[in-house]
């Protein structure tokens, strides 16, 4: 096991800069993942850290020892890859011995560590068997066996599950959480699917083309994103963002308010929030709930999705402004029917109106 | 209805079976005319080219003409330098040939596009326009031989194999098909510990097989009828190849055409047992031309 410390690492190539100076400290034995929209870097930062792509600038240590220049197949780590990336002429058995046969060990070490790994992902009945007969899920489970059976020093998943449908994707998102905790082995997974993200890391390290946003533990990105970039990025469906002017501020509170929104105080401990002016209200679609009068929000249903367990409501604003409501309950709503909408202003977020929030 | 499909499907086949029959034809005659005519006598082979009794065994039919031939040329000595010299090119040729794809496509070396671009080049230089330079240089090379250094590979086997182990075609082939290789397996390999060197022979040459066929047979081919350039570097008879054996038989003003066709009937068998034993390779990769896996 080792730990991870990337300083200022860069990546260009020719006049394009696609990693542009990241810092990130990957603990020993800790699980981090690589979120962000397409394009923002992660995979690559993955693949530098796996040696698959040369790095232009900064260190990257790896267990003390900086490797920037270190081979790839000199690095210690494992990687699963999202394509599986087994060897098809191989049977499952030499897939998974592949790195140990490489290594030069005994056949009965060979046999005793691959019959280990198949127990550890249930797959002792598909050793025998080429990947071309295997399904997708147990292709992933080779590709992830063929992982630990070297012990390596750090795991490297790149979009694992993305090929799996939906059910197997929890599956395996459990199993790889279950694998985490038993072997203790410092990971690091990139995904876009915000749930792995939120359910499998002790940290989340949020990209944006090519810069860390934020880093830190998922429910601290998520009650307290720094950037609207963040905030819109955590959290299914994403944060509602408004328009409103700050009519006055007292320290980590100031008083907001807009044509649609009525006057509260918000928390204002964020960088760049003005003392009056322009400001944009962010607020969760789970922190909104319908109300019968002196709502904060007020407008018409536009549409309303029943998902069982909660309803989705899509409100267009007096001001044509939309936003969406997660509703924790299922509830019938028709379209044009007036509704009104308040929240806990302690978890209302505020940000500085030039901060752009796209998330590509 | 269903009979109507039925009765197109029938006529389509047909259809079908009769162009592939007529194709068939086309190619195995002239094989069957030379099989033929090599068992036949000169007089009476003469009489039926002109007739469909030149493909049939009939007539005064002995093996006469291979007795004949064996004693007019060391035909074994032949076909085993070609045999020889065809195999040995064949075999380095893979091993170069996809190893220097193996270093176009996985390896970043500074220049490579470069020199990949020239060896592309060098697919419109016909080996008959570099034969005399060729030969020039190959009088002044040197050799560690038996006796230490020896100037001049005339007269030698690796005169004939060596200038063709590497050929832009057989370089190309490989590119093309390693281009075709998932990436991630060559990298799911590195980080498993992989060398370079164990990478090309437990991964990509396994899953290669097809253009491994296909090359070899290209370069069987080639090879196997090399005429003017053994026949430009090799006087000595013990190491000359089976093309330019045929000469034996044809520089005298009554060609012996009983014995031409006796000789290559005999010199044909090695290619069509090359052929055989690697044409379901062949086709897979002809089949998978352009067509991503």
């Amino acid at each position: 096991m080792a730990d991870v410390i990337l300083r200022n690492v860069r990546k260009s190539y020719g006049s394009v800069d696609v990693i542009k100076g990241v810092d990130i400290d990957i603990p020993d034995g800790g699980f981090v993942v690589f979120v962000g929209p397409s394009g923002c870097g992660k995979s690559t930062l993955l693949r530098m850290i796996a040696g698959l792509e040369d790095i232009s600038g900064g260190t990257l240590e790896i267990g003390g020892e900086v490797v920037n220049d270190v081979q790839a197949s000199e690095r210690g780590i494992a990687m699963v890859f999202q394509s599986y990336a087994i060897f098809p002429h191989m049977t499952v058995r030499e897939n998974v011995a592949f790195g140990l046969t490489i290594a030069g060990a005994s056949k009965e070490e060979k046999e005793r560590k691959v019959a280990e790994a198949a127990r550890i992902l249930r797959m002792e009945h598909l050793l025998d068997r080429r990947p071309g007969q295997l399904s997708g899920g147990q292709r992933q489970r080779v590709a992830i066996g063929r992982a630990i059976v070297r012990k390596p020093r750090v795991f490297l998943f790149d979009e694992p599950l993305s090929n799996l449908d939906a059910a197997l994707r929890l599956d395996m998102r459990i199993e790889i959480g279950k694998l985490h905790k038993s072997l203790g082995a410092t990971m690091v997974y990139v995904t876009h699917d915000q749930v792995e993200a939120m359910t499998l890391a002790d940290r989340i390290v949020v990209l944006k083309d090519g810069r860390v946003q934020q880093a830190g533990a998922p429910m601290e990105l998520y009650h307290r994103p720094e950037n609207r970039f963040v905030a819109g990025f955590i959290g299914a469906p994403s944060m509602n963002f408004l328009d409103v002017e700050v009519v006055s501020r007292d320290g980590n509170s100031a008083k907001v308010r807009s044509d649609v929104v009525a006057e509260f105080a918000a928390p204002a401990w964020r960088e760049g929030i003005p003392t009056s002016g322009g400001a944009i209200l962010g607020v969760r679609p789970q922190d909104l709930r319908p109300v019968e009068s002196g709502g904060a929000l007020s407008g018409s249903v536009n549409l309303a999705e029943r998902l069982g367990i909660e309803t989705v409501v899509d409100v267009t604003l007096r001001d044509g402004a939309r936003v969406l409501a997660s509703l924790a309950e299922d509830r019938v709503f028709e379209p044009g029917q007036s509704i009104q909408l308040g929240f806990d202003p302690g978890r209302a977020h505020l940000f500085p109106r030039d901060e752009p929030a796209d998330a590509d | 209805m269903a009979a109507v499909s039925s009765d197109n499907r029938g006529l389509r086949l047909a259809v079908r079976y009769a162009v592939l029959t007529l194709v068939a034809v086309i190619f195995v005659f002239p094989l069957l005319f030379m099989a033929m005519s090599s068992l036949k006598p000169d007089h009476q082979l003469l009489t039926d080219t002109g007739s469909l009794r030149a493909f049939l065994p009939v007539g005064d039919i002995s093996f006469d003409n291979y007795g004949a031939a064996f004693e007019r040329a060391p035909i074994g000595v032949f076909v085993l330098n070609s045999v020889l010299v065809t195999g040995v090119t064949v075999a380095f040729s893979l091993l170069v040939c996809s190893m220097a794809a193996f270093s176009f496509v996985f390896l970043n070396w500074r220049g490579r596009d470069a020199v990949f671009g020239v060896l592309l080049a060098t697919f419109i230089i016909p080996y008959e326009t570099i034969f005399v330079p060729l030969l020039l240089m190959m009088s002044q090379l040197p050799w560690i031989g038996r006796g230490g250094i020896e100037v001049g590979w005339l007269n030698t086997y690796r005169a004939q194999i060596i200038p063709f182990i590497a050929d832009g075609l057989s370089i190309f082939l490989f590119v093309q098909y390693f281009k075709d290789l998932p990436r991630e397996l060559i990298e799911a390999s590195r980080v498993e510990g992989a060398g370079w060197w164990l990478i090309y022979r437990r991964i990509v040459m396994p899953l290669s097989g097809p253009v491994f066929a296909t090359a070899a047979i290209l370069k069987f081919l080639f090879m196997y009828n090399q005429y003017l350039w053994p026949l430009m570097v090799v006087q000595a008879e013990d190491i000359r190849p089976v093309m330019v054996g045929l000469g034996y038989f044809t520089d005298q003003l009554n060609v012996p055409w009983g014995e031409v066709m006796a000789y290559l009937t005999i010199i044909t068998v090695p290619v069509l047992a090359f052929y055989l034993s690697l044409q379901r390779a062949f086709i897979s990769s002809v089949a998978s031309t352009g067509v991503k896996g």
